[in-house]
């Protein structure tokens, strides 16, 4: 029960204890603790600064659809009105060609009718001589009255 | 010299009998301070060594990543002590935390000797031929004085180191009268200094002294009615070594940290 030299060997033992823990096994546990808790810190940044990311892809997201939504509107628009358009200049094009076909028939219709014409008049202007030769009973000096015949039938054909 | 509950004074008495070792020719020439008290020593070694291969095994293994049962365990432990110290401790030291978690597991785990069924390692030991053995070092007189004295010269050293001699003196001569009467202060200082390892030790190696005399005490019931007090007393025991590991704990903390602030 007395104290006695067993008193400095617990000294002893208990300083190479304290200096064990000191230099062997605290540090290294602290500074494993410190290193999680530093990666926890940086775990949770990254998660928030993921989570911001996605809020603005989200919001890119949104914003392309919109722009893409109204470039095609803007492409069906552009479009139909080319659609439109090139179904005018055609209609135009038709209409164009149809009074270009209907010009020449009129031209081609005049010079037939002006042919005719002048075959008619070539036949009846023979046919007065004709009938004026049977009339007079003689023969009319055709050049010399042509003049004048030619006249009456243009006063006939002017009507 | 067996254990015999039939003659209490004896039983008792062969409980509290130390395992010495004391070589003639030194007790001749010094006298009975020359006295290793074996089986404090040995307990005490192996469990302070115990500990110190357990934490030792938890630190090398200690990854950041997810921790395993047995970095669970330390890391409760060095949060906790750690914790303590930065309460308390407003400085930086490189010693007083690992000294805490030193002191508080490796006395936890003395007292916790206390547990053991007082007959078990003693029979033991005289079956093996050693006939006595008291199994729990923490009520040896010289190892919670051991603990304390050291605690102490640290406190001394570190209000020396921080203070310097003439700081801690003039520290200790004007408080708490001021400095005209010194006189009076320095010996009201000096025991308050020395009153600190006084009870440091006293109160550990009393309350475990008186715990292991109580269990003692138990034993000596009639093995009927053992179970009933033996117990309770063990239930209330655990609180006992613990607190009483943590006030150790705490309070060489408080002394360190008094050491560190000048006032």
């Amino acid at each position: 029960m007395s104290l006695n030299l067993s008193l400095l060997g617990q000294m002893l033992t208990f300083a190479c204890f304290v200096i064990f823990t000191m230099k062997f096994v605290w540090p290294l546990i602290t500074k494993a603790m410190q290193k999680r808790e530093e990666e926890i810190a940086d775990g949770l940044a990254a998660a928030e600064r993921g989570q911001r990311d996605l809020e603005l892809a989200k919001h890119k997201v949104t914003e392309m659809l919109r722009d893409a939504k109204l470039k095609a509107a803007q492409i069906a628009d552009t479009a139909t009105k080319r659609g439109v358009r090139i179904i005018e200049d055609a209609k135009e094009q038709a209409r164009k060609e149809g009074e270009r076909l209907l010009q020449i028939a009129k031209g081609d219709l005049e010079q037939e009718k002006l042919r005719a014409k002048a075959d008619l008049q070539q036949e009846i202007s023979a046919i007065v001589v004709a009938g004026a030769a049977k009339v007079l009973g003689s023969k009319i000096d055709e050049p010399a009255n042509s003049d004048m015949i030619n006249q009456l039938i243009a006063e006939v054909g002017g009507e | 010299m067996s254990a015999d509950p039939s003659n209490p004074t004896a039983y008792i008495q062969h409980h509290l009998m130390n395992l010495t070792w004391n070589p003639d020719a030194w007790r001749q020439n010094y006298g009975d301070f020359f006295t290793f008290n074996m089986d404090t020593l040995f307990f005490s070694v192996i469990l302070g060594v115990g500990f110190l291969i357990f934490f030792r095994l938890a630190a090398k293994k200690a990854t950041p990543g997810v921790p395993g049962k047995l970095q669970n365990l330390v890391e409760v432990l060095v949060l906790f002590v750690d914790g303590l110290v930065k309460e308390t401790f407003h400085g930086k030291s490189k010693l007083i935390a690992p000294l805490a978690l030193t002191i508080f597991v490796w006395v936890f785990l003395m007292n916790f000797m206390d547990l053991i069924p007082v007959d078990l390692l003693p029979s033991i030991g005289t079956a093996i031929g050693v006939h006595n053995l008291r199994v729990v070092p923490t009520t040896d007189l010289n190892l919670t004085f051991g603990l304390s004295i050291t605690v102490f010269i640290l406190v001394l050293f570190y209000n020396i180191k921080i203070k310097g001699p003439i700081g801690y003196f003039k520290e200790l001569a004007c408080h708490p009268f001021g400095p005209w009467l010194f006189m009076v202060n320095l010996p009201l200082a000096i025991v308050h200094e020395i009153s600190k390892p006084l009870s440091l030790a006293l109160r550990l190696f009393g309350n475990l002294y008186a715990g292991e005399l109580i269990f003692i005490l138990i034993a000596l019931l009639p093995w009927w009615m053992q179970w009933i007090p033996g117990s309770m007393w063990a239930i209330f025991h655990i609180l006992i070594i613990t607190l009483q590991a943590f006030i150790f704990m705490m309070l060489t903390i408080v002394y360190l940290s008094m050491a560190h602030e000048s006032h």
